[in-house]
């Protein structure tokens, strides 16, 4: 199930002066895909691949000049899936091998190595994605990538109120704990479900008032075109220099 | 009559589903470039009225004219452009992801864009006190600057006619007064619905007030305040050491 | 629920990928068709509470505590395409900014929290409210128990996705048993939170419930007391039942038969089944010993599953025809 995301929308992106963040948004969000769907696509066993891919990685990680403990933060919201692929080799069946006295699933041994790198590889680019890209950039990359306009609108707009509707929430947390109300059980949820209620109720009415401030500025159902920067040629050259960089490892391991 | 005058006659309102009309025939005039304060209890039906003037509630019976256009559905495109309606709740103007997408939206609706669009946005947020905003999260503004943004993102569209819905509420004191100085330097006509007296004293030679629906008391402003009985009938005091006649 | 990049197959993700993608346009479609131009913030600000609920720390038991997934909710509150989309947008965004969830795992991780639960659950939503009395408590236990029933199908579907695009050697009958007989209890907790929240818009703003529409302003004040704490109690019950019947089935795979596939060599086993299709992921086939009944169980949840997400599409767009001419 989702867990709590440590960082909301506002605190995403990490400014600073690198390679990475002056790139086109449109470029990164190609790139990353790429790269991650070429990461994907690697079989399991061809570790050598997977160690060119790590040391890429670390490149990326060291380009956005980040920091590796933002990474690791983020890289959390991956446990639960470590936790299962961790299981998998004492369920796993199939041929097994003894270590350390336990017997464990050799295809269960690479299954889990198969989680865990692609996992993690994949967790990464988008942390370096959303990180090095303010959302409006990130917005108007999609919109330039051909993301149908009323989809990016919604993204747009969710993202806007996600930090606000969570203030209120916590807003009401802190209400209810002043009151004395600190559940533990499932039957003490009710004060907590009818704020979530509250809160939904008081997210349409934002949610049509808003409607009638785009109304009272021209709205006709089309969003308006901002910017139109476009990525130079040497940007995209030179971002795709990781999926073709990736893809070329790949075709290199399984040939 | 001018461009920037407003018209309204015999205006009545009921939302959908009441059982009691928000608007029983309210009527008033206000000149080009007149500053008009409209006071009156919580649900007297002045934001309601004030929803009227840029068509965002269609009018059921009455007529509102701005200038010499009548507020219609088929006049609704250009009166939107003429009527800039700065809301209760700033957050619910500032919609956009960054602050420059705000203040672009009305114009880029109106079909300006590129160069001249970013120029627009740089001018008119200098004109609010806001220079150098354009790339800030909404979300991430002080309540003051928060006001100030939004005023910017009607006031690009070049309205004639501004409407204002307690603009100084949740403001600091210090945001108050350059909410004030931005307002008294707004050049357009404008209807300032507020809680806030002393602010309708300084801004608003003229003020109504609003009641039950309908218009019950128009004045200059220092003699409706100077009317204490007037105002405790519709729910009105004055702050606690306040005397206009000592101003 | 938010799979990582290459939990399953790559042939399977490509597939749900273009499922996902279809159903999402078609949802950004009809959303406009039902909204009309109020589509962008209203969608956008539901996605927002969605996202936001998902956020709220439900308390379970003694302290720890769960999450909503919320599809069933949006689909009773906002309508089922719209619910879908809503969803499909909290699920995107998770993936692309948050890294919570793969991006080339959006296709499953789409139809398994957003198409599956929003239609499904509008679905069971629609089913059940037939059985209840036409009041807002009918509404809420309706929308309540769709809600329990639509994170079962949710983890069914993904068990179903499991067979076609294992990556693990864990055997289909397994992740099935686990799967559901967890997500039944998951369920329990869903449907009391969603049962709470809705009672809760019902009581404030009851013309934002899609899903009563079709009540009479006489019947939304009727009442009829639907306990809270029976209502909890029962359904824990009926959880824990499923939940042992679901168990046994996964319990049946006995260790022996493991241990007989891998005495004779794992190549061999899987060789001697009559399944030995590439339909069928090796590790999900591999070591099952009533293969006939997992794949009754698959085929059978399937068809649930397909039914009760087909039903909720056309009973979606039936509604909306219906409200079109009106």
């Amino acid at each position: 199930m989702s867990g709590v995301h440590g960082s909301t929308v506002s605190r995403l992106f990490v400014p600073r002066d690198s390679r990475v963040h002056r790139l086109s948004p449109e470029a990164k969000l190609v790139a990353v895909v790429a790269v991650v769907v070429v990461i994907a696509m690697t079989p399991r066993r061809e570790t050598a691949a997977f160690a060119l891919y790590a040391l890429g990685a670390w490149a990326i990680i060291a380009t956005t000049k980040i920091g590796l403990l933002t990474y690791l933060k983020r890289l959390s919201v991956i446990i639960p899936f470590v936790m299962f692929a961790l299981i998998v080799p004492f369920i796993g069946g199939g041929e097994s091998v003894r270590v350390l006295g336990v017997s464990l699933s050799v295809d269960g041994l690479w299954a889990t190595w198969n989680i865990l790198a692609k996992a993690g590889l994949g967790a990464t680019m988008s942390i370096a994605l959303s990180a090095t890209t303010p959302v409006p950039e990130l917005l108007h990359g999609m919109t330039r990538l051909k993301v149908p306009r009323l989809l990016v609108a919604i993204i747009a707009f969710m993202l806007r109120y996600i930090d606000v509707l969570v203030e209120q929430l916590g807003r009401m947390r802190r209400s209810m704990l002043a009151r004395g109300h600190d559940p533990r059980w499932l039957w003490q949820v009710k004060p907590i479900a009818s704020s979530a209620g509250a809160l939904f109720v008081r997210s349409y009415e934002r949610g049509e008032r808003v409607h009638q401030a785009m109304l009272a500025r021209g709205y006709t159902g089309v969003m308006p075109t901002v910017s139109e920067q476009r990525a130079s040629t040497k940007e995209w050259l030179a971002v795709l220099l990781c999926p073709f960089g990736a893809a070329l490892v790949l075709t290199v391991a399984v040939v | 009559m001018s461009a920037s005058s407003i018209s309204v006659r015999e205006l009545g309102f009921r939302y959908p589903g009441e059982h009691h009309d928000a608007l029983r025939g309210l009527s008033i005039d206000v000149n080009s470039g007149e500053r008009v304060a409209v006071l009156g209890p919580n649900g007297s039906g002045k934001t309601t009225f004030v929803m009227h003037l840029n068509g965002l509630l269609a009018t059921q019976s009455g007529e509102v004219r701005i200038g010499d256009t009548p507020v219609v559905e088929s006049n609704l495109v250009e009166i939107r452009r003429r009527v800039g309606a700065v809301f209760q709740d700033a957050d619910d103007q500032l919609f956009m992801s960054s602050v420059r997408e705000d203040v672009a939206f009305g114009p880029a609706n109106l079909g300006v864009s590129g160069a001249e669009l970013d120029e627009l946005v740089e001018r008119t947020l200098e004109r609010v006190g806001a220079a150098g905003y354009a790339d800030r999260n909404p979300h991430h503004l002080s309540g003051g600057e928060k006001r100030r943004v939004a005023i910017a993102t009607v006031l690009s569209m070049d309205p004639d006619v501004l409407t204002f819905d307690e603009p100084t509420s949740g403001l600091d004191p210090a945001g108050r007064r350059e909410l004030i100085d931005l307002l008294s330097s707004l050049t357009q006509t404008q209807l300032i619905v507020t809680h806030d007296l002393p602010l309708a004293l300084q801004l608003c030679d003229r003020s109504v007030i609003v009641s039950d629906g309908r218009v019950v008391a128009d004045g200059p402003t220092s003699e409706l305040l100077a009317n204490v009985e007037l105002l405790a009938e519709h729910r009105l005091e004055l702050p606690l050491g306040f005397d206009p006649s000592r101003l | 629920m938010h799979a990582p990049d290459g939990f399953l197959e790559p042939s399977v993700a490509v597939i749900t990928a273009v499922v996902a993608l279809v159903a999402v346009s078609a949802g950004v479609r009809y959303a406009g068709r039902e909204l009309g131009d109020r589509q962008v913030p209203l969608a956008g600000v539901a996605a927002a509470f969605i996202f936001a609920a998902q956020m709220v720390n439900f308390p379970v038991a003694a302290g720890t505590t769960g999450h909503l997934l919320g599809g069933a909710l949006a689909a009773v509150l906002l309508g089922p395409w719209v619910g879908m989309l809503v969803v499909s947008v909290v699920v995107i965004v998770q993936a692309v900014l948050f890294a919570d969830g793969g991006l080339t795992a959006l296709g499953y991780n789409t139809i398994n929290m957003a198409i599956v639960t929003a239609f499904g659950g509008w679905a069971a939503f629609v089913l059940l409210r037939k059985l209840m009395p036409r009041t807002s408590a009918g509404v809420v236990g309706a929308g309540a128990v769709a809600a329990g029933i639509s994170v079962v199908l949710s983890a069914a579907a993904f068990s179903i996705e499991w067979l076609f695009g294992a990556s693990a050697p864990v055997a289909f009958d397994t992740v099935f048993g686990a799967m559901v007989g967890v997500h039944v209890l998951i369920g329990v907790g869903e449907a009391v939170i969603t049962g709470l929240v809705l009672s809760a818009v019902m009581a404030s703003r009851p013309d934002l419930v899609r899903g009563a529409a079709h009540l009479s302003d006489d019947e939304l004040n009727a009442t009829s007391r639907v306990g809270f704490r029976p209502f909890v109690i029962g359904s824990v019950c009926a959880a824990v039942v499923v939940g042992v019947v679901v168990s046994q089935f996964a319990a049946s795979n006995p260790d022996g038969l493991e241990r007989v596939a891998i005495d004779n060599g794992f190549e061999e086993s899987a060789t001697d089944h009559a399944l030995s299709s590439s339909w069928f992921s090796d590790y999900a086939t591999a070591g099952i010993s009533n293969e006939s009944v997992s794949l009754a169980v698959a085929g059978v949840s399937g068809l649930c599953i397909t039914l009760l997400v087909g039903g909720g599409v056309v009973s979606a767009s039936r509604s909306t025809r219906r409200r079109q001419t009106a």
